[in-house]
């Protein structure tokens, strides 16, 4: 493994996806690094949700074509629950509703999940409350919402928040976020963006996945890219996001 | 119509049971024995029995069991034990103005409240089970709770098989009555291991004001064929509630018939049948809105597994003079494999205006977007779907009015997970 290699955490391939037969994602390259925020904007249906869905492991989704090596692994061999033991996390567009499941146990037995893969000894239920009464301090979230069952009957800002919760106490060395500023109002949007400024090291990396250019104004990226009819139509740096906002995808909609 | 040829009806000695050459008791028994013979063991062809198979119990090589020479030592803090349908120990104190004694001995002292009661409340009308185990009543327990009794801490009864039973038939029978403004808790569990039948029928009598909080965990042998029935009067202002869990037995019948007899009267029927392999768990249940202004609830759940299959059939009867009358009967199936299944029959019979009762049944499985979620949290497959079947068992047991109750039944079902 050359020395780029070793720097590269992500690193997608002529990655063809195919829902139902449909191609969706027409051949993907993307490479990103330790340390690095990239953001993939593009119009709906541009196939932003498909690539987020994709890495994280669901169902129904076909590779037709390519490769997504993760830290030099075969990311598309791996269970979704080997990818997150593996520190890879998305951050849901429309995180499911869970009634029945309490949240703070969920939250305990996903932490416990990722150390015991890791060969980490599970935290106890008094280690486990410090950390997650620390990192709600930190995210400003109201305590009475772990203590609800998971996501149910959250606002859509409260899901959101819930997400970045769960990704401060995992600490992912990759973080997807999949659309996380829809429908938030601006208190929830900083928290999710100070969520994410604070995970930002040398050691980590981040793929913002979102259709507005607002939640860039937050979460600073290295890279952008746009996403259209199913591929990557244009890189470059964060100026990209702004020049988008004021043209609109139009032009590089036809262009794809 | 004469049902499938068995031995159970001649698997004894009439003779020698309790009370024998008393009229009153006799004749009871023998009615039950008539209605038997002429019924015999319920078919497929049986509407009440379309959907569960009773073909285990067809055959000739039935006995039935001598009185345990050992009784069960059991550490469960029961009040009382009925080991094969025998009163074995029940010397644990009671509440003040909570009796609890062995049928069989209630029937020898010629009890009021027995001779007033014993087969008044289950009916032998096209009821199989009811009429083989009034032929053969013997022993059970009579529970009595005067008037204006109330007791908080669950009162706790075990039905046991002796070990290693083969082929053996009993027919405990218990009476419970609350007097006025009375309630009680009681938490009945079944259980044992072999091949048997368990022919359960409890007649209760709840007067006016009382309430009723009873509670059963089936988890009879694999092997065996379990069938409950319970039969319940309901007085004005009185209450019944009462959720069955049912994990047990390769056959599990569980009958409950109320009857809302006086306006004011209310019943809750809930409960959760837990099946796997080729388990056959079935419910049904009818209610009769026999006077004004009563309320009605009725939940069950099932979770099967393998080649389990789950039965319920609720009937509502609303009577002509029933006005406002306020039911629900609901029904939820989470099926864990492609080979179960479950037979779901609502019945309503409306013969009055001004009524409120409403019905439904859903089927599902294991939400694929829930457990993709979990899964993406680094939460392995088996314990997302363990998960997501705990969270099912907590909304199917959340019902349960007692929390010590509610504890006892949600342990015993979130461990039927991880069971063979």
């Amino acid at each position: 493994m050359d020395k780029d290699a070793a720097m590269t955490l992500l690193s997608i391939k002529d990655l063809r996806v195919a829902v139902d037969g449909k191609e969706i994602l027409k051949g993907i390259n993307l490479s990103v690094d330790m340390g690095e925020v990239h953001a993939i904007m593009g119009p709906n249906g541009s196939g932003k949700s498909t690539l987020s869905h994709v890495l994280a492991g669901r169902d129904g989704y076909e590779v037709t074509e390519g490769q997504v090596l993760y830290k030099g692994e075969d990311l598309l061999e791996m269970e979704p629950e080997e990818r997150a033991q593996s520190g890879l996390f998305l951050a849901f567009q429309y995180p499911v509703e869970i009634p029945g499941v309490p949240t703070v146990s969920f939250l305990k037995h996903a932490m416990n999940s990722v150390r015991k893969a890791k060969g980490e000894s599970p935290l106890d239920a008094f280690e486990f409350k410090k950390i997650m009464d620390a990192r709600l301090a930190d995210l400003r979230i109201d305590n009475s919402m772990v203590r609800r069952p998971l996501n149910a009957g959250f606002s859509g800002g409260e899901k959101k928040r819930m997400e970045i919760l769960q990704m401060a106490l995992l600490e992912p060395e990759l973080t997807i976020l999949d659309e996380t500023d829809s429908g938030l109002d601006i208190d929830a949007l900083k928290v999710v963006a100070d969520g994410v400024n604070a995970m930002r090291s040398p050691d980590r990396a981040t793929l913002v996945i979102t259709h507005y250019q607002r939640l860039l104004n937050h979460i600073i990226p290295d890279r952008v890219h746009v996403l259209a009819g199913g591929r990557i139509v244009r890189s470059g740096d964060p100026s990209l996001a702004l020049k988008l906002e004021e043209s609109g995808y139009g032009d590089l909609v036809t262009a794809a | 119509m004469t049902g499938e040829p068995t031995g159970l009806l001649h698997a004894g000695d009439a003779a020698s049971l309790p009370g024998a050459g008393n009229t009153w008791i006799d004749s009871l028994r023998q009615a039950g024995a008539r209605r038997f013979t002429g019924l015999g063991l319920p078919t497929r062809k049986v509407e009440d029995w379309k959907y569960t198979d009773l073909r285990a119990l067809s055959g000739s090589s039935w006995d039935h069991p001598a009185t345990p020479s050992d009784p069960v030592e059991m550490d469960d803090g029961a009040s009382a034990v009925l080991v094969n349908g025998c009163w074995t120990r029940g010397d644990r104190p009671l509440p003040d103005g909570v009796e609890l004694v062995s049928l069989a001995r209630a029937i020898e002292d010629e009890d009021d409240v027995v001779r007033s009661h014993l087969g008044s409340v289950a009916s032998l009308a096209r009821k199989h089970f009811v009429a083989l185990n009034t032929a053969w009543l013997a022993d059970g327990l009579v529970l009595k709770v005067a008037d204006g009794v109330r007791v908080d801490e669950p009162l706790h009864v075990t039905l046991a098989g002796a070990p290693g039973a083969q082929r053996l038939a009993w027919h405990p029978r218990n009476l419970i009555v609350l007097g006025r403004e009375a309630s009680l808790t009681l938490v009945v569990r079944h259980l044992g291991t072999g091949d048997y039948l368990a022919n359960l029928v409890e007649e209760v009598v709840l007067e006016r004001g009382s309430r009723l909080r009873h509670y059963r965990v089936q988890d009879d042998s694999p092997d065996a064929v379990s069938v409950s029935t319970t039969e319940v009067k309901v007085a004005g202002d009185a209450s019944y509630e009462s959720f069955v869990l049912a994990t047990g037995a390769g056959v599990g019948r569980n009958q409950i018939a109320v009857e809302l007899g006086e306006p004011g009267a209310s019943v809750r029927l809930d409960g959760a049948c837990l099946g796997r392999h080729r388990q056959q768990l079935d419910t049904t249940t009818v209610i009769d809105h026999a006077a004004a202004h009563c309320t009605s609830r009725e939940a069950y759940r099932y979770i099967l597994d393998d080649s389990a299959k789950g039965v319920f059939q609720g009937r509502v009867t609303v009577r002509k003079h029933a006005g406002g009358t306020d039911s629900h009967q609901s029904s939820k199936t989470l099926l864990l494999s492609g080979r179960a299944g479950v037979d779901a029959k609502p019945e309503l019979e409306i013969y009055a205006d001004d009524v409120r009762c409403g019905h439904g049944a859903t089927v599902g499985e294991i939400d694929q977007d829930a457990l993709f979620y979990l899964r993406s949290r680094g939460i392995p497959l088996d314990e997302a779907r363990d998960l997501l079947i705990g969270a099912f068992i907590e909304g199917a047991l959340e019902t349960i009015g007692s929390p010590v109750a509610q504890e006892l039944l949600l342990d015993h079902a979130m461990a039927w997970r991880t069971r063979a």
